[in-house]
């Protein structure tokens, strides 16, 4: 049996799991459409303070998000080591601002737990439940509610 | 290929053939008498019939059958094209248009409309070409021509007893009882020498030929002697020609009319011979000597009427093995040219025509449909190829510091060559607004007669070439404007005359390049703006104080507010709520501007300026606050180095600074921006004096000045969203992303307005 044939069947998903200081995060990895080094970003006037600038992606224009800064922990400091995740929901493209990439999982629907239950923000908003993989725990994130322009529509 | 895209061939044919029927009636209508217009509109007309017959649309057929049968009237001088005559065939050329969108998109036509439009034609035809009486209602006919199973070589005309078309076209005075018709039919000569592009153009000598076999008795002789040995011969080119003579009593026109699809591709001569006179007698006068010719071998054996094949013994296997491979209808071609060399032995004005017909032809010939989404890839490709190659020169320049080497020279090459492949492809995408001109023509006609109003709408410049985005954007405001033109600035006939101005309005629209944009002007010889009616309405809905004091221009331009309509009464055509504000807004997303220029009593003139191409710009190059901007060129009006003399301080925040003794507000575009927090100082930097949508001159304050140069533009919305007082981005040499400055809104910025509440209402509208 194939790989693709047998996660279809076992209701198997892989993720991308990468690190932002020192908790990780996963996101389906089906969203992801390249992962490259950090290059400097055009700074845009008026724009909320996740939102490191664009950059040319052969072509296109790519707003950058520090996800750190968005997920409402300290501004990233991008250095030549930081690697932006391209990522694709709906026909919109946006690349993350992450440390580094530290895994790729493939995990099974039940094994995502529901993320305890807290009042604040970021669990509400960007949380969509949390994996234990070997001993660590890490925080699947909702790709949608990371980019910008979905906030703003939504206000 | 299948049905539905060879009928979406038929709809994208039928658009230009109606784009055509307009024009021709357009310009009939302004007097124009060249039989040749005729023909073409009649060809359009007939044309879209054709077609429609083979996609059993019904009612287009029988409309464009009633509508055809009018014009042949007019084609065979019965029917005096005057202006009321061209009133009713303009509005038929409406209905078809319409009729025909209804069979592609379905939706419902007004019948009654058409059915009256049917009747006036009918009369038309009747009143002035008394055969047409005696003959059944054309209408009859269409039903017929509705099934004809192939557009191509009319067989609705062709048919022996189609009647309901016959009458119009026939005009010989002997058309007598059917009994007599077969003795006293007069008798043609029909030379038929097809041209190789015949053959090309997918015609068939055997079917037009056996369509002339349907008219009357006939014998047919072809001619082979200018068909070469084989080993000479060239398969695709057309060596036979056919001399047919037949007894018909349908007319020359009728035989004419078998040809008409291949007329511009075959020399045809229909000579009318003497009734009694044999055709046998005629065949010996000719030079040439016929071979009788069995028209049912064309069809069956390709070897049959290669008779020459049997004289060249010494032909090799090998070449008979090639003949042999051909198609029949090669083989035909082959025969068909053979009559060409003898062509030339033909009259100088058979000569002429000929030439004439084959520059028609090729004409024809140099257009292609290509798909716009593969314009588009196109298009996005050398935009990148332009944007590596700067990369690329950049990047050599930065290694090669004596810049002699052979790299840098091919570089120079490469950067002219890419210059000129963008220039090329953008070449494409540039159409002449004439199409979009031609809708206004009927924007005017239907409101002038919902209106009562007499106009003329001029069109001038139509020819002027856009890209095809921009002309896409542009119906809509245009048609709005016209219905504003007629509906609020034309006076009613009666008005005019009291003021002494001929009772016939007056729109114009025209087109021309300037400075690298197009401008587009609507005028109208109205009444002009009545200042003191806008005045009051602004005032009425708070939109000026009661007592702000306003020049004239500030006045005219209040029309372009938001809901703003001085229409006394609702009328169906304007004032449904939205207004000239809609227009100024799709005029701005176009990257234009409009402006509006009224004189009391004779008018107002609307004036917008549009970019040639929504895919590239010419920039300025600037750095503010360490950070690349790009400024459209178009808008600035010219740069200088401030003055500490020149510059003044104005209130608390505020600056200007004098230029040629006249005080201008300064901008500092890093503080509008939010990329620095506080005022540079004016003295270190460079002023861009720009001139803005409202009017009005504002000096920019930029770091300095980079350079100057030609970049693409890049959405921003496309993968973000819009930023306020950016309208775009492009990418440079270095591979980064720069920012193109929208001057309009930091000009705006500047009066006060937050950026961020326009943007939230432009979101909003």
């Amino acid at each position: 049996m194939s790989y693709l044939a047998k996660n279809l069947t076992s209701g198997a998903r892989e993720l991308i799991a990468f690190r932002i200081g020192d908790q990780e995060f996963c996101v389906n990895i089906m969203s992801v459409r390249e992962i490259r080094g950090w290059t400097p970003a055009t700074p845009m006037p008026h724009a909320p303070s996740y939102v490191l600038g664009v950059i040319n992606l052969r072509g296109a224009v790519l707003p950058i998000i520090d996800l750190s800064a968005r997920l409402g922990m300290k501004p990233a400091e991008p250095t030549v080591r930081h690697v932006i995740i391209v990522t694709q929901v709906k026909s919109k493209i946006v690349g993350l601002l992450v440390e580094a990439v530290s895994d790729i999982l493939t995990i099974r629907d039940e094994d995502i737990q529901p993320t305890p239950d807290m009042t604040s923000e970021f669990e509400r908003t960007f949380a969509r439940g949390v994996l234990a993989i070997e001993k660590r725990m890490i925080c699947l994130i909702e790709l949608e509610a990371v980019f910008p322009q979905t906030e703003s529509e939504a206000a | 290929m299948d049905m539905n895209e060879i009928k979406e061939i038929f709809f994208q044919e039928c658009e230009e053939q109606l784009a055509e029927l307009e024009s021709g009636l357009l310009r009939l209508n302004d007097g124009d008498r060249d039989p040749e217009t005729v023909n073409a509109v009649f060809r359009a007309v007939h044309s879209i019939k054709g077609g429609a017959g083979a996609f059993a649309l019904d009612d287009l057929v029988s409309f464009a059958h009633v509508f055809e049968t009018t014009l042949d009237c007019v084609r065979s001088n019965k029917l005096e094209p005057t202006q009321d005559v061209l009133k009713v065939m303009l509005k038929s050329a409406d209905v078809l248009a319409d009729l025909t969108n209804v069979a592609r998109d379905g939706g419902s036509v007004d019948q009654a409309r058409s059915a009256q439009l049917i009747r006036e034609l009918e009369a038309l035809a009747k009143g002035e070409a008394p055969p047409a009486a005696e003959a059944p209602a054309p209408k009859a006919a269409a039903p017929k021509a509705a099934s004809a199973p192939k557009p191509a070589p009319v067989a609705a005309a062709a048919a022996p007893n189609d009647e309901g078309f016959v009458p119009v076209a026939f005009s010989f005075d002997d058309f007598g009882g059917e009994e007599e018709a077969m003795i006293e039919h007069p008798a043609y000569e029909v030379v038929f020498k097809p041209k190789s592009e015949l053959y090309t153009k997918g015609n068939e000598a055997t079917l037009l030929l056996r369509d002339l076999s349907r008219l009357g008795e006939m014998s047919i002789h072809c001619n082979m002697d200018s068909l070469p040995p084989l080993d000479q011969m060239d398969p695709e080119a057309a060596y036979f020609s056919w001399k047919v003579s037949i007894r018909t009593d349908k007319g020359e026109d009728a035989i004419r009319s078998v040809f008409e699809f291949a007329e511009w591709d075959c020399e045809l001569d229909v000579i009318a011979a003497d009734a009694g006179e044999g055709a046998d007698g005629e065949t010996e006068e000719l030079p040439m000597q016929p071979v009788p010719f069995d028209l049912s071998a064309l069809d069956e054996e390709p070897h049959a009427p290669l008779g020459v094949v049997e004289e060249e013994e010494q032909i090799a296997a090998a070449q008979e093995a090639v003949t042999a491979a051909q198609t029949a209808s090669n083989v035909v071609q082959m025969a068909a040219n053979t009559s060409r060399a003898a062509a030339a032995e033909k009259g100088a004005a058979a000569a002429a025509a000929a030439q004439n017909n084959a520059q028609q032809a090729s004409a024809a010939g140099q257009t292609i449909r290509v798909d716009l989404d593969r314009v588009d890839r196109l298009i996005n490709l050398v935009g990148e190829l332009v944007i590596n190659q700067a990369m690329l020169s950049q990047s050599v320049i930065e290694n090669d510091s004596n810049g002699v080497s052979s790299i840098n020279m091919g570089l120079e090459e490469l950067q002219q060559l890419t210059r000129e492949i963008q220039d090329s492809v953008m070449a494409i995408r540039a159409q002449p607004v004439k199409p979009v001109f031609q809708r206004m023509a009927r924007t005017v006609r239907e409101i002038a007669d919902i209106t009562g109003k007499s106009v003329r709408l001029v069109t001038e410049g139509e020819n002027t070439e856009v890209d095809k985005t921009v002309i896409d954007k542009l119906a809509e405001p245009l048609t709005h404007m016209i219905r504003n033109a007629v509906d609020h600035g034309l006076e009613m006939p009666e008005k005019r005359l009291a003021a002494g101005k001929s009772a016939e309005g007056t729109v114009k629209l025209t087109a021309k390049h300037r400075s690298g944009r197009i401008v587009i002007e609507l005028s109208d010889d109205g009444a002009g703006i009545n200042r003191e009616k806008v005045r009051q309405k602004a005032i009425d809905n708070d939109l000026i104080a009661a007592d702000a004091n306003l020049s004239d221009e500030e006045i005219d331009n209040l029309i372009f507010h938001a809901g703003f309509s001085t229409a006394d009464k609702v009328s169906d055509l304007s004032g449904r709520g939205v207004g000239m504000d809609v227009v100024k807004r799709s005029i701005q997303a176009l990257g234009g501007r409009i402006n509006i220029s009224s004189k009391p009593g004779q008018g107002s003139v609307f004036t917008m300026s549009l970019p040639l191409t929504l895919a590239v710009l010419d920039g300025m190059v600037v750095t503010v606050a360490g950070q690349t901007l790009v400024v459209p060129l178009t808008a600035i009006v010219e740069t200088l180095q401030p003055d500490a003399a020149a510059i003044h301080s104005f209130g608390a925040t505020q600056r200007l600074i004098s230029i040629r003794n006249s005080f201008c507000p300064l901008v500092d575009v890093g503080r509008i921006l939010n990329f620095r927090a506080t005022q540079a100082n004016p003295v270190e930097g460079v002023a861009l004096l720009v001139e803005s949508e409202g009017g009005g001159q504002r000096a920019l304050m930029v770091d300095a000045i980079q350079g100057q140069r030609q970049v693409v533009i890049k959405s921003l919305e496309a993968n973000y969203t819009h930023v306020p007082g950016i309208a775009a981005a492009t990418i440079l040499g270095d591979g980064r992303v720069a920012l193109i400055l929208d001057v309009d809104a930091v000009v705006a910025a500047s009066r006060g307005q937050p950026l961020n509440l326009e943007t939230s209402l432009a979101a909003a509208g």
